[in-house]
């Protein structure tokens, strides 16, 4: 790093492009893949936008997630709070807490399963698909399709009942919503947890053929740990596939040569949904870590105390590791994009996401072979100000 | 090529077992990783080696 380099303080969230990073970003990875950034307390910690580096920083359990050690890459609120921990939601706790949680949960994620699954994720697909025909264009994809899949999968998963839907997914958007204000999120929580606590307490007296009905089974997690575990679960299961879908759908819909193979070619669709991870990388700001004690990464020395912001979506285009990245090929050999995360903390639902996305976007590109945006591509709202980025509305004709 | 899997760092992701079924799978309980094959043909070594690369948690290793 050359010392004229000015300091950039805070994370930018701003794309000048629909389905590229910020500019800034990818500026910073070509000058230096690791160098400091102010936070927005004033701590002087590190961004990380390249992408063996910031693989390096997420398999490194020397770097911590605990909330109470980070810092806050960007002013506003953010994931990143140094709210008390919520009892179960393990996404925040470095091994050997984490790995208590992840274990109760790994065998009902397996690829096996999530196969066994394949039939009625199917199901509830072609349901979408016939009830945005009886009602017929425009329709918006987010509400008719790309949130509805995802969220029945999970809430039958779970076990949490899909009519309850509009309260959590309110709270959820309160959640990831970066402009929420301290005291709405709590409320959220709050809110959120209530209601999952009533949940565990039903599924103790009357289990059916879900998920939380076996960890309450099971009978190694409290209440207070149950309602944690169901609240990271339930906001990880709407949220992301949701947007995947959404903005992926919107990045075919613009480039018609790729959209074209993902419709036609049934074997080329794993890979196209790697490559659409990749390009997208939906994962707005960080993650971030704070280091436990002093590592050095690539040139850079990381000193004990430090927080690191990285940056998924300028290390998935990083020019070292994908070549010609910034552009959508749905051909290119994209596994290994960190999109997932690396790490313990790599994704617990990703071959779930992978089997959603890899029955949904297909179906959908058969079932209207005519799909278009119902507005000029300019006015697709995008999520520039939530924690998971994607579209808010995506109007389509067919 | 002789696979070895560390169950205790395994966070049962299952990128091992998607990217090569015939030599991973992972088990019902806790979704950690079983080698189905510790010693498979050499022809898959670059499968074998992918695997390997995928696996957030450096679970995985080959040795000769
Ligand atoms: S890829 Fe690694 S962490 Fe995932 S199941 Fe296989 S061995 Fe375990």
């Amino acid at each position: 790093m050359t010392e004229a380099t000015p300091r950039l303080a805070t994370f930018p969230l701003a794309r000048e492009r629909a389905f590229d990073p910020p500019d800034e970003l990818a500026r910073r990875r070509d000058e230096a893949p690791v160098q400091r950034m102010t936070y927005a307390d004033g701590h002087e910690g590190w961004l990380v936008t390249g992408y063996a580096e910031a693989r390096a920083i997420l398999a490194d359990n020397r770097f911590s997630t605990r909330p109470e050690l980070l810092h806050s890459p960007i002013p506003q609120r953010g994931e990143f709070s140094k709210e008390p921990l919520t009892p179960g939601f393990f996404l925040r706790m470095d091994a050997p807490e984490h790995t208590r949680y992840r274990r109760l949960l790994t065998g009902q994620f397996t690829v096996r399963r999530m196969k066994q699954l394949e039939p009625r994720i199917h199901e509830i697909t072609e349901s979408r698909l016939d009830a945005m025909e009886r009602e017929g264009a425009p329709a918006d994809l987010v509400e008719s399709f790309a949130l509805p899949i995802p969220s029945l999968v999970i809430c039958e998963m779970l076990g949490v009942p899909y009519e309850d839907r509009e309260k959590f997914q309110r709270d959820s958007a309160v959640l990831v919503n970066l402009d929420s204000s301290m005291e709405d999120v709590r409320a959220a929580v709050q809110d959120l947890l209530s209601y999952l606590h009533g949940l565990v307490e039903l599924k103790a007296k009357e289990p059916g053929d879900d998920m939380l009905s076996g960890l309450v089974a099971g009978g190694e997690l409290t209440t207070e740990e149950l309602g944690g575990v169901a609240l990271l679960l339930l906001i990880a299961g709407h949220e992301t596939t949701a947007n995947m879908l959404g903005l992926g759908t919107f990045a075919l819909l613009t480039n018609p040569g790729q959209l074209a193979v993902v419709r036609d070619d049934p074997a080329a669709v794993d890979n196209a949904v790697e490559e659409l991870l990749r390009y997208l990388s939906i994962v707005h700001i960080g993650p971030t870590r704070t280091a436990l004690e002093d590592v050095e990464v690539g040139d850079a020395l990381i000193r004990a105390g430090e927080s690191v912001t990285l940056s998924l979506g300028a290390a998935n285009r990083d020019p070292e590791r994908f070549e010609g990245g910034d552009t959508l090929d749905v051909t290119r050999p994209a596994h290994g994009h960190l999109s997932f995360g690396h790490g313990i903390h790599q994704c617990l639902g990703q071959q779930l996401a992978r089997i959603e996305m890899r029955i949904a976007y297909p179906a959908l590109l058969r079932r209207f072979p005519n799909l278009r945006l119902a507005v000029p591509a300019r006015d697709v709202p995008l999520r520039a100000k939530m924690a998971i980025y994607g579209v808010h509305r995506l109007p389509v004709l067919w | 090529m002789k696979i070895k899997a560390d169950t205790g760092r395994c966070v049962g992701a299952g990128m091992c077992a998607l990217t090569l079924p015939q030599v991973f799978d992972q088990s019902e309980d806790d979704g950690t990783v079983v080698v189905l094959d510790a010693e498979p043909p050499a022809a898959l070594g670059p499968a074998v080696n992918r695997a390997v690369q995928l696996c957030p948690s450096g679970a995985l290793s080959v040795g000769r």
